[in-house]
């Protein structure tokens, strides 16, 4: 598609614009300047909530996944390089360490329909809602 | 015990003045580390989302340019709750001296870890010296 067939179309954004236009905007508004590592995007439908976070360099087995209710808690680490006697850093920008990350969702999770991917780098998990938290259409009978 | 890893944002580059990208995307400076040893200096990045097919090195006299390109994957039909961190391309821009044997750069990539080995010339490599006993 090209650009200009988008702008016409105004409402039909592309999803990564849409994304990008609500990182910057969510980011603005009085979300502290630092923020707990790793850092997370969590996405929601009705009936899951996928999350995202960067951890380059970790091994995918080493990585502690926990569901309990509406709460995610990973944890990890990642050692640094071990330098021999006669090596040294000109430059140490990298983090190294352990982590653990706690995320409070709006529902509870069915923790044994959680799916987690890792690729690049990136860890992708899918955590569908729970069964007896979604929302139930109550009928009205005329009395 | 490991220390805890201490928070880091991902820095955006402020203005990209090396030449703009035709297509809008965030660009992003990785965190590298970079170590001198005996034979070489490795210089290892962070860039996660990029695999050896999408990351670009070059070496164009003394400058090396590390380039990674992300494909942003945004799920369908959901709507964004919690963005601590922005999705973008990387690059940095690193000024060589002379003691890197151009021929021999290695760059390998594994799960979003960038590693590159530049060997010393053989020039600057210390050697020691034999001294004998003069007459």
């Amino acid at each position: 598609m090209l650009w200009s067939d988008l702008e016409r179309f105004g409402r039909l954004m592309d999803p990564l614009q849409d994304f990008e236009r609500m990182h910057r905007a969510l980011s603005r508004w009085g979300s502290p300047s630092s923020v707990d590592f790793p850092a997370v995007n969590v996405w929601l439908s009705g009936d899951t909530a996928v999350i995202t976070t960067e951890l380059p360099g970790v091994d995918p087995k080493a990585i502690d996944i926990s569901v309990v209710g509406k709460t995610l808690t990973l944890r990890g680490s990642r050692e640094s390089e071990i330098l021999k006697e006669d090596e040294s850093y000109h430059r140490r920008e990298r983090w190294h360490g352990q982590f653990t990350k706690t995320i409070e969702l709006p529902f509870s999770i069915d923790a044994g329909k959680v799916e987690a991917g890792f690729s690049g780098g990136i860890l992708h998990m899918n955590l569908p809602r729970a069964e007896a938290d979604k929302p139930r259409k109550i009928s009205v009978k005329s009395v | 015990m490991a220390d805890a890893a201490k928070e880091t944002l991902k820095k955006e580059v402020a203005s990209q003045e090396k030449g703009e990208l035709t297509r809008q995307r965030r660009v992003f400076t990785p965190d590298v580390d970079i170590i001198e040893r005996k034979e070489d200096i490795v210089v290892i990045a962070d860039m996660p989302g990029v695999d050896e097919k999408s990351t670009d090195i070059t070496l164009d006299k003394n400058v090396l340019t590390i380039y990674g390109r992300v494909e942003a994957v945004v799920p369908d039909k959901h709507t964004l709750y919690i963005s601590e961190y922005g999705i973008g391309d990387y690059q940095r821009v690193f000024t060589l001296t002379d003691e890197v044997d151009r021929e021999k750069i290695q760059a390998t990539v594994n799960n979003g870890v960038l590693r590159i080995v530049l060997p010393k010339a053989e020039a600057v490599r210390t050697r020691k010296i034999a001294v004998t006993a003069g007459s």
